[in-house]
């Protein structure tokens, strides 16, 4: 994908592949996980062939987020860092809900939301990995104990459905802050999205000649 | 039944599995009824949740049957006449017998003439040299008529019940102890339970198996118990008994027809060398009553003699030619037991075996003598529906049959046989019911009936002799064999020859015509020794009547439901469901318990639910005892010279033992017992040697055929030995580990099950471990292959039976890493 | 096991609405097990082998009569043999035979996600409908007996049927006609619970002080029950548990947190849509845009030099 003249890179082509893998994958396991939480919604399993199907594959599809989201995590962490900045801006935040830019700190890369969606999924995609195997019948089933695999499959769920309702904000948010949407697929934004919602990252970029995602740290300056 | 039939007359389970039900206490000794007779044992359940019924089991191992026991003690293998005559001395000390039964029923009123003695552990009539007894003194003081003296106040101090006194004081429970390894306690705790059934209207049963029969004392062991229960009036009655539990479904078939090698069918035996003529023959077979006006049943000898001699050489038998006397063999030894027919091959003295329905390499003690006498043979024959060891003794399995196939020069002839559900016939249970069976299946591959190939080779070897004479041909040649299909007689044809048809039209003392020539007969009653009537078995007379297979028969209704249904199936004698039920009455022809009652007297006749044991119409004021195959027409409390070892029980230690006799050191074991010098030096001692080992059957296997099957394998599928836990722990073994166990014959390289149900046993101060080993495995099957118990055991056999003794023997065991390969 | 009974359930897993109960006059059936009167010959593993078609392989030996050693896909019942020796050193050799309860509040049922993979009939028994079955596992955590084994090869789950096939056409099950010493027996609930009282008596007068019947409550009684000698420490047979129910784990796991955690899934979308009415989307201004201008401007931030230039002159 190319950039048109005049916009930045927000996200490079090997992130924006990794987070749509991840993005399948979460989504797969989401419809097939529910499937198997809630007889309500058994008739996902039909999207995956049937139960057995859906038993089967569910675990291979977690193999696969977990390796995926690692990517991403190599990727994000550094600018998910937390500062005193990210406390500013929730303080802010009721501002930000109402769409208000005054008074709302800077932000630089990824602000506090962002960041918290991160993070949660950096914590909760390993947990529902290892929960996962634990719960794994078809090689892991002899290898715990039953009481093992009942809180396993205990926290699996509620790790599961927290998982699912960050995605849900993560996705609204992506939804509610137009722009965002094509940072993911196209990669670029408008200098005009950069500074309305990243104006630190943005002002990085300007001192450095950059045009993303990073900063250039070779050229500082073009005063 | 070398034991049951010296002492009450007939040898076989005195009672029905069902009447087992009926007993107030049950006693499980010398057997292991739960695991080696599953179905028969729910009787015994039935006896604890329907009549209140204790359970008492006497065992080394706390074996399943002790799992549901309300009493168990343990008991040093080959110990038990020690035990039980301490019973004896406990019951006659408390005066807790059944006096009037005794005093009636029992010959302990009986005298026994002078010259008979006991002393140091031998009776009267010792021949050191032979190793065998003169039994001329063992019997009764006989008046001027030729009856035996009696003193029915028993102050004489040569009546039956004052020798026995006199011979049983010696088993105090100080001396059980010491001999059985038994706590006093819990000894002293039986003996209070069973004297308690000497109460008229309670009845004890004693369940017995193989755990009695396989010793050296193995008739004797029986014998205690079968006395125990005279003494306590247990015989005869409802959920009484000496219940011998078949450990085959046709064992007591086989001795029925008489299979072994001294029998002829129906418990007639076969003549001696010195019997030339048959009145030499007929002299001691015809017993006089030893009594006034008994029965002595056997005085109709000739009858049944006549009458089979009439089935099977038919118009050549006649009174002329003594009916074919000299056609029969006549035995130069008492026996061709096994152990003999081994020692024989071994000896190059037996050159040709056919082995029916028989796995002598897994089934008779000491597994490489037997490969080494089969080795040697020119020929063998083994007819069975499965591949047994026997047929593949001459390959090299491994450690589990090193046969070297080169250097065995036997050729082997496998012929696969049908098994019980591929043919109509008839199997004779424990309780001596005849139960015809339908087949169920068609037999796979080449398998023919067994029947079909013994008329093979009837025909090949008649036709033999007919064309090239030979020493002896009229045995073959005279043989009749009227059949539809004569290389393959119906089994409903043989079942028809052993109950028997007249010959001729059969008269009354009137003249009239009772039977028509050619009618199946109603029963051995009707059997004369003219030559007019011929029956193969006459105990099975009445099995196939005119009115139809009475074996068939399938009504399962029990009028009293007191354990008898007498129109299930057909029982010999005359179907009688309990023998000597006569006994059940007292003296007057009351029932000792009238809640129980078998047979009584009702004014004129005999009534109830069996068949009475005795004359249908015999007044109770004529006195004619109960016991009405006996001479005396009583129970034998002083056994005559029924026994080779002794009139009364004692006890001997086994032939390998790890204690000294400490009632007479110098009567070690069983003085009449016999063991060829081969096996007599392969016995081993105590210090190399130390430890007590028994073998027995599991449930979940029957001997080495169901190893063949499956679901069976599964169960139990691979060999093991059981050892106590005191002892594991000093020989470093642990739990499902290997062990060694080698006794001076061979050894067995298996799994040891450590278990607390083996505990170390005092005797004569010494703890005393036992080895328990399982008997199933071998080399063929579906199972793991294992060695075979029989590895192990001595080859040496009860002195009257010459049953091996596989209960008590001597090895030693040590840890190993892990099998041979 | 196959679907026999289509019109007789009272519980199907993994269904909200109403089963089929059209049926609905029918005993409750149980099989009662005397502890107290069992030889352990194993016959009712032999017929349980015979009358399902099931062959394990011919294992080992484990230093126990207990063979196969435990419940498998082949084995749906197992003999637990167990050499107990009490405080005053007496031994007892207590055999009791394993495999499914047939609670009347099955933990399995409870956790099978997959649709009429568990059922209930009215009779009270609990069978798997292996065509139903997904093979995840649940049923082995909703167990509080550790009965259900999965098959390595189909990936399905097995245990006791009671016999159902056999039960539906009024067969007692292949084991309890097996059992030579009648210590299984099969019929009404009421009738076995009556005869085990009977049984109780019995076993009080031997000496036997806390006798009992084996009717566990918190799984709201089972369809299949123990006479124990020692009902007061049935963990002593082989640890059957003192006093099963389904795991608290799996009761919440089964229970609360569905229709809280579908609750939370659709409060963070209708929040969502909520916000975008009210408060709308959160667009860039033309503003912002000057004001990046005006900032790259300051800083001499490069005329787009970058490798998309030539196609993207606007």
């Amino acid at each position: 994908m190319s950039r048109p003249y005049g916009t930045l890179t927000r996200n490079a082509t090997v992130t924006r592949l990794n987070h749509w893998l991840t993005a399948a994958c979460f989504v797969l396991l989401m419809l097939s996980g529910l499937s198997m939480f809630d007889p309500l919604l058994f008739w996902l399993s039909s999207l995956f062939g049937g139960g057995e199907w859906t038993r089967t594959i569910h675990p291979w599809i977690g193999v696969v987020l977990l390796i995926s989201y690692s990517g991403l995590i190599i990727q994000f962490w550094r600018d998910n860092l937390w500062t005193k900045a990210d406390i500013a801006w929730l303080m802010a935040i009721d501002k930000v809900l109402v769409n208000k830019e005054e008074g709302v700190p800077e932000v630089a890369r990824f602000n506090a939301g962002q960041k918290f969606v991160f993070w949660s999924m950096a914590l909760l995609v390993p947990a529902l990995f290892f929960t996962g195997l634990v719960i794994w019948e078809y090689y892991f089933g002899t290898y715990t104990s039953i009481p093992t695999q009942r809180a396993a499959l205990l926290i699996h769920s509620l790790g599961a459905i927290a998982a699912i309702i960050i995605w849900i904000v993560h996705v609204y948010a992506a939804i509610w802050v137009r722009g965002s949407m094509r940072a993911m697929t196209q990669g670029y934004v408008t200098p005009g999205w950069a500074w309305r919602h990243h104006r630190k990252w943005f002002r990085s970029l300007a001192t450095t000649g950059s045009t993303g995602p990073k900063p250039n740290v070779d050229r500082h300056t073009h005063k | 039944m070398a034991s049951l039939a010296p002492t009450f007359g007939r040898g076989a389970m005195t009672n029905t599995w069902q009447d087992i039900k009926n007993a107030n206490l049950v006693i499980v000794m010398g057997g292991n009824a739960a695991e080696a007779h599953p179905c028969g044992f729910k009787w015994v359940i039935e006896a604890k949740i329907e009549n209140a019924a204790k359970l008492i089991v006497v065992d080394p191992r706390f074996t399943r049957t002790a799992s549901v026991a309300d009493y168990y003690a343990p008991i040093r293998p080959g110990s038990d006449i020690a035990f039980l005559s301490g019973v004896i001395r406990y019951l006659l000390e408390k005066d807790q017998i059944q006096h009037e039964y005794v005093r009636a029923y029992t010959n302990a009123s009986l005298i026994v003439k002078d010259g008979y003695g006991f002393e140091d552990g031998l009776f009267s009539g010792y021949d050191h040299e032979k190793g065998q007894y003169d039994k001329s003194s063992w019997d009764y003081e006989l008046d001027e008529q030729g009856f035996a003296k009696v003193d029915d106040t028993w102050e004489n101090p040569r009546c039956v019940m004052n020798l026995l006194k006199t011979h049983v004081s010696r088993y105090t429970p100080e001396m059980v102890s010491r001999i059985t390894g038994t706590p006093q306690d819990k000894f002293l705790h039986i003996c209070e339970m069973i004297a308690e059934t000497a109460a008229p209207d309670k009845a004890m049963t004693s369940l017995f198996a193989l755990g009695w029969t396989q010793h050296s004392v193995g008739s004797q062991n029986i014998r205690t118990m079968a006395m125990v229960q005279l003494l306590l009036g247990n015989i005869g009655i409802a959920g009484g008994g000496m219940n011998a539990l078949r450990g085959h479904s046709n064992i007591q078939g086989l001795t029925d027809v008489g299979l072994l090698s001294n029998l002829m069918p129906g418990y007639m035996t076969l003549a001696a060398d010195h019997e030339v003529t048959f009145d030499d023959y007929m002299k001691t077979r015809l017993f006089k009553p030893l009594r006034p006006g008994q029965t002595s049943y056997w005085q109709n000898y000739k009858k049944f003699f006549v009458s089979f001699q009439k089935s099977i050489y038919g118009d050549a038998a006649t009174a002329e030619n003594n009916w074919a006397y000299d056609w029969l063999p006549k035995l130069d030894i008492p026996l061709y037991d096994v152990i003999k027919a081994f020692e024989m091959m071994n000896q190059g003295e037996m050159t040709g075996y056919i082995c029916q329905g028989f796995n002598p390499q897994q089934a008779f003690p000491d597994r490489g003598k037997i490969r080494r006498g089969l080795s040697k043979l020119k020929f063998l024959v083994t007819m069975d529906p499965l591949d047994t060891e026997t047929s593949r003794f001459w390959e090299d399995f491994g450690p589990q049959n090193p046969a070297v196939s080169a250097d065995i020069q036997t050729e082997v002839f496998q012929l696969p046989t049908t098994c019980f559900a591929e043919e109509n016939g008839s199997l004779v249970n424990s309780a001596r019911w005849l139960q015809w069976h339908w087949k169920a299946a068609e037999p796979p591959g080449d398998a023919k009936s067994d029947i079909w190939i013994m008329s093979g080779i009837f025909h090949r070897m008649r036709e033999l002799y007919r064309k090239e004479g030979g020493a002896f041909p009229d045995p073959i040649l005279n043989l009749t064999w009227k059949y539809t299909d004569p290389t393959d007689p119906d089994p409903e044809e043989l079942a028809k020859d052993m109950n028997g048809r007249a010959r001729t039209d059969l008269k009354d003392a009137t003249g009239a015509v009772v039977t028509k020539a050619g009618m199946l007969l109603d029963g051995f009653g009707q059997l004369r020794d003219d030559g007019t009537t011929e029956s193969g078995c006459w105990i099975f007379s009445g099995c196939w009547t005119e009115k139809g297979n009475q074996m068939a028969r399938r009504d399962a209704s029990d009028p009293r439901e007191q354990g008898i249904a007498p129109n299930w199936a057909w029982a010999w004698p005359a179907n009688r469901r309990i023998l000597y039920n006569r006994a059940s009455a007292d003296v007057a022809g009351n029932p000792w318990n009238p809640a129980k009652p078998v047979i009584q007297w009702n004014g004129t006749k005999w009534v109830g639910i069996d068949v009475p044991d005795y004359g249908p119409t015999v007044k109770p004021s004529d006195s004619v005892g109960p016991f009405i195959m006996n001479a005396e027409g009583v129970g034998r409390l002083f056994a005559r010279d029924q026994m080779v070892e002794g009139p009364f029980p004692e006890h001997y230690e086994p032939l390998e033992s790890p204690a000294i006799n400490v009632l007479h050191p110098k009567v070690q074991s069983n003085p009449a017992v016999r063991v060829f010098a081969d096996d007599r030096a392969d016995f081993g001692k105590p210090s190399e040697f130390p430890y007590v080992a028994t073998t027995y059957r599991l449930t979940e296997h029957f001997h080495f055929w169901t190893k063949h099957a499956r679901i069976n394998s599964i169960l139990q599928p691979q060999e093991f030995v059981e050892i106590g836990e005191v002892l594991a722990h000093e020989k470093g073994i642990a739990q499902n580990s290997w062990v060694r166990v080698a006794s001076k014959r061979g050894f067995v390289v298996c799994k040891a099950y450590v278990t607390k149900r083996i505990k170390p046993l005092i005797v004569d101060g010494n703890p005393t471990h036992v080895i328990g080993v399982p008997l199933h495995w071998g080399f063929t099957g579906q199972a793991k292959k294992g060695y075979g118990a029989n590895t192990l055991t001595p080859s040496v056999g009860d002195a009257n039976t010459q049953t091996p003794e596989f209960k008590a023997f001597l090895v030693n065991v040590e840890s190993v890493n892990g099998p041979l390969v | 096991m196959s679907n026999l009974q289509s019109q007789d359930y009272i519980r199907i897993s993994a269904t909200t609405t109403t089963p089929p109960s059209a049926r609905n006059f029918e005993d409750q059936v149980a099989k009662l097990i005397d502890v107290t009167r069992c030889i352990g010959c194993k016959a009712c593993q032999a017929a349980c082998m015979e009358w399902n078609n099931l062959r394990d392989e011919v294992g080992e030996f484990h230093g126990t009569y207990d063979n196969p050693l435990d419940l498998d896909p082949h084995t749906w019942t197992v003999m637990k043999f167990t050499e107990y020796e009490d405080d005053k050193g007496d031994l007892e050799w207590l055999i009791r035979k394993d495999g499914c309860m047939h609670c009347e509040d099955p933990g399995c049922l409870k956790a099978c996600p997959a649709p009429g993979a568990i059922v209930q009939y009215a009779n009270g028994i609990v069978d798997f409908i292996s065509e139903n079955c997904i093979g995840c596992g649940y049923c082995v955590k909703g167990c509080p007996f550790d009965i259900p084994r999965i098959s390595e090869v189909d990936h399905k789950s097995y245990k006791c049927t009671l016999c159902s096939d056999r039960v539906a056409v009024s067969l007692e099950p292949a084991c309890v006609k097996a059992c030579p010493t009648g210590a299984i027996m099969f019929g009404s609930k009421k009738d076995m619970t009556d005869w085990a009282g009977d049984r109780i008596v019995d076993l009080k007068s031997r000496g036997f002080e806390n006798a009992g019947l084996y009717d566990p409550p918190g799984v709201q009684g089972t369809h299949v029950m123990y006479v124990l000698h020692h009902a007061d420490k049935p963990q002593i047979y082989a640890g059957l548990p003192e006093n099963p129910k389904i795991s608290a784990t799996v009761e919440f796991w089964k229970g609360l947190i569905k229709p809280v955690a579908l609750a939370g899934i659709a409060a963070a979308a209708i929040s969502g849509f909520l916000h975008w009415v009210i408060a709308g989307p959160n667009e860039v201004q033309p503003e912002d845009e000057e004001e990046a201008k005006r900032v790259l401007k300051e800083n001499n931030f490069p005329e787009d030099e970058g490798p998309h230039r030539a196609e993207h002159q606007t």
